[in-house]
């Protein structure tokens, strides 16, 4: 495993996109063996550079061979491979997930094709150094989400995507706008490059501004509260493989991650911008589990709760010690899993009976055990019972922000995290248990290869607080907290690796 | 002068998305804004009487407009490009359920 390596991270789902939309019409079942290989190779492509990171700390590529500030380079440093296992991981097991689940839909490799361009995308914006690069990438993965919004193309479905299209397509705007008056001002587009400049010349009045682009931007990406709206809409109409992508991956990828590389790694965090992205964690938290509390779409309650889960990500992340954003990454670690799960149990369930409303479940555990079950295991983690992932990484939210002597934030935590178990646990007794209604006597539990991963992810949410332990965890979340906390001492890294 | 032209045309597309109800003129309005940041990234590059940036044999390199941009905003307007006509595609769609272009009219997601 060397640098080499670095593209293959974007060159496997886009070749095998342009594989699948090539030949999946054509062989039959091409698409859905070809897409379950690509992602199994990236996932364990990501797991083999886990020890070679731990060893080396940052592997840097130069595309084209064109030396750093001039050529684009793609960067990989621990908080990248921690965010390209979390991504590939999840979405290898919902490339299994679809194998039976997208069988109700037409032109299934149509919706391949699209799936390997999104996670493209994704892993593009994760590996690249460069800002412009970024909003490439950024964009591709984009465009792909909203056509997959719309792939049912009933009315919910296109409206949703209308409503997301054009909010994403401002947001962009926005990015876009913040990296111009950027290059305007570091005539740059290497992030090292960028923050080596205004470490030396000062960040001055002009970093403000693109500050707040760049939170407008990047802040509708990943529904932080003021930008949520289209989130709620666009999530469950989208199909279940889809919905647990969006919500579990595309939120993380496009917005948590590019925020923090930028604002940690490039501008180095201050304490305005800190104090910022608090406030508006918890606005979200807030809002999201209030709004979510009183859903009866089943799907609808989800994306609501993920808007108020994404509120601890940048609450923990935002506090910038480093027991906050070691619990930020590792609760956003946590709701990609549990969010997936989730999702993909709300598709079996819309699989098997048909209907997404609440009111009309009831007793599901009996004649499903399987997606019953890993519910209840999801629901628990997201609500934080303890021996839980979801457990461990709240409970370090509410330790580094008392830490951080944020005595409020840390209250307002805990409420939420109370009303989270409130709207889950009438989840639980509305769909899964009670008494099965008459309609349902029918239902039959799903096919193998959906509850294969639901299993799976079960299992994640079950053993991931093991990853705290540091004998376990230490090369993967330690080191990617480091990357952030180390700050503007990313361009010496980087720089230092070229040599 | 020129910058605040730039400043008005993104003002007036931010305009257009947010109170026209027309889907078609909001994305127009979409266009607009687009337009209005890549002409916002050539200026950045710009000089005053600068010449191509073509380093031909025995040339002095003296005043010429950054080149970068210009590439830059090359690949932002085939991505303007892309998002242009999905979501044209998508309001022909909208048009063939709903019936209608007036995005008042279009609401069946709500909560």
């Amino acid at each position: 495993m060397n640098y080499e390596l670095i593209p293959l991270f974007v060159a496997i789902p886009l070749g095998s996109a342009f594989l699948v939309s090539l030949l999946g019409k054509r062989l039959k079942g091409f698409s859905d063996a070809f897409s379950n290989l690509a992602t199994f190779s990236l996932f364990s492509l990501s797991l083999l550079s886990v020890p070679v990171i731990g060893r080396l700390r940052i592997l840097v590529y130069k595309v084209g061979g064109w030396i750093a500030p001039i050529g684009i380079c793609m960067v990989l440093d621990s908080l990248t491979i921690f965010m390209l296992i979390t991504v590939n991981l999840i979405a290898f097991l919902i490339t299994i997930y679809s194998i039976s689940y997208m069988e109700r839909y037409t032109a299934k490799w149509k919706f391949y094709t699209l799936f390997l361009l999104m996670l493209a995308g994704m892993n593009g914006v994760i590996v690249t150094g460069d800002m412009f690069n970024l909003f490439v990438f950024l964009e591709i993965a984009s465009i792909s989400s909203y056509s997959l919004v719309a792939f049912g193309v009933e009315h919910e479905e296109l409206e949703a995507s209308f409503k997301y299209m054009v909010m994403g397509s401002l947001a962009s705007s926005f990015i876009l706008l913040g990296i111009a008056i950027l290059y305007s001002h570091t005539s740059s587009l290497n992030m090292a490059d960028i923050s080596r400049i205004l470490v030396e010349r000062g960040s001055g009045e002009i970093l403000f501004f693109v500050s707040a682009l760049f939170i407008m931007g990047f802040g509708l990406k990943a529904a932080l509260v003021p930008f949520h709206a289209w989130l709620p809409d666009a999530h469950p109409s989208a199909p279940a493989p889809i919905s647990a992508m969006l919500s579990g991956l595309l939120i993380k990828a496009l917005g948590v991650y590019a925020l923090a590389r930028i604002f940690f790694n490039v501008f180095g965090m201050s304490a305005i911008s800190s104090s910022i992205l608090m406030v508006l964690g918890i606005a979200s938290m807030v809002l999201g589990g209030l709004l979510a509390l009183g859903q009866d779409d089943i799907k609808r309650l989800y994306a609501y709760s993920s808007i108020s889960q994404i509120g601890y990500v940048f609450l923990g992340i935002g506090m910038g010690t480093n027991l906050g954003i070691l619990a930020g990454l590792f609760h956003l670690f946590n709701h990609a899993t549990f969010k997936s799960l989730l999702f993909l149990n709300s598709g079996s369930v819309e699989y098997a009976t048909g209907t997404r409303d609440l009111r009309k479940m009831g007793g599901l555990s009996s004649r499903m055990p399987v997606t019953g079950y890993s519910s209840l295991v999801g629901s628990m983690s997201i609500s934080g019972i303890p021996p839980l992932a979801g457990f461990w990484s709240k409970l370090l939210i509410i330790l580094s922000a008392i830490e951080a002597k944020h005595f409020i934030f840390a209250s307002i935590a805990v409420l939420i995290s109370i009303l989270t178990l409130a709207y889950y646990l009438r989840v639980q007794r509305l769909a899964f248990f009670g008494e099965l209604k008459e309609s349902m006597r029918g239902i039959r539990e799903v096919p193998l290869p959906m509850r294969v991963s639901m299993i799976s992810l079960s299992i994640i949410c079950l053993f991931g607080g093991l990853l705290l332990i540091p004998a376990i965890g230490k090369n993967f979340l330690n080191l990617a907290t480091e990357v952030l906390v180390n700050g503007n001492k990313y361009a010496q890294v980087v720089f230092g690796s070229m040599k | 002068m020129i910058y605040l032209m730039c400043l008005f045309l993104f003002c007036i597309g931010v305009y257009c998305i947010l109170v026209k109800r027309n889907i078609i003129k909001i994305i127009v309005g979409i266009g607009i804004v687009e337009y209005a940041i890549n002409l916002f990234f050539i200026l950045v590059g710009y000089r005053l009487r600068g010449r191509a940036p073509i380093l031909a044999q025995d040339q002095v390199i003296q005043n010429m407009v950054d080149p970068l941009p210009q590439a830059l905003v090359l690949t932002a307007i085939v991505i303007g490009l892309a998002v242009t006509a999905l979501i044209v595609a998508i309001a022909i769609r909208l048009y063939e359920r709903y019936g209608t272009f007036d995005v008042t009219k279009i609401r069946r997601l709500r909560g």
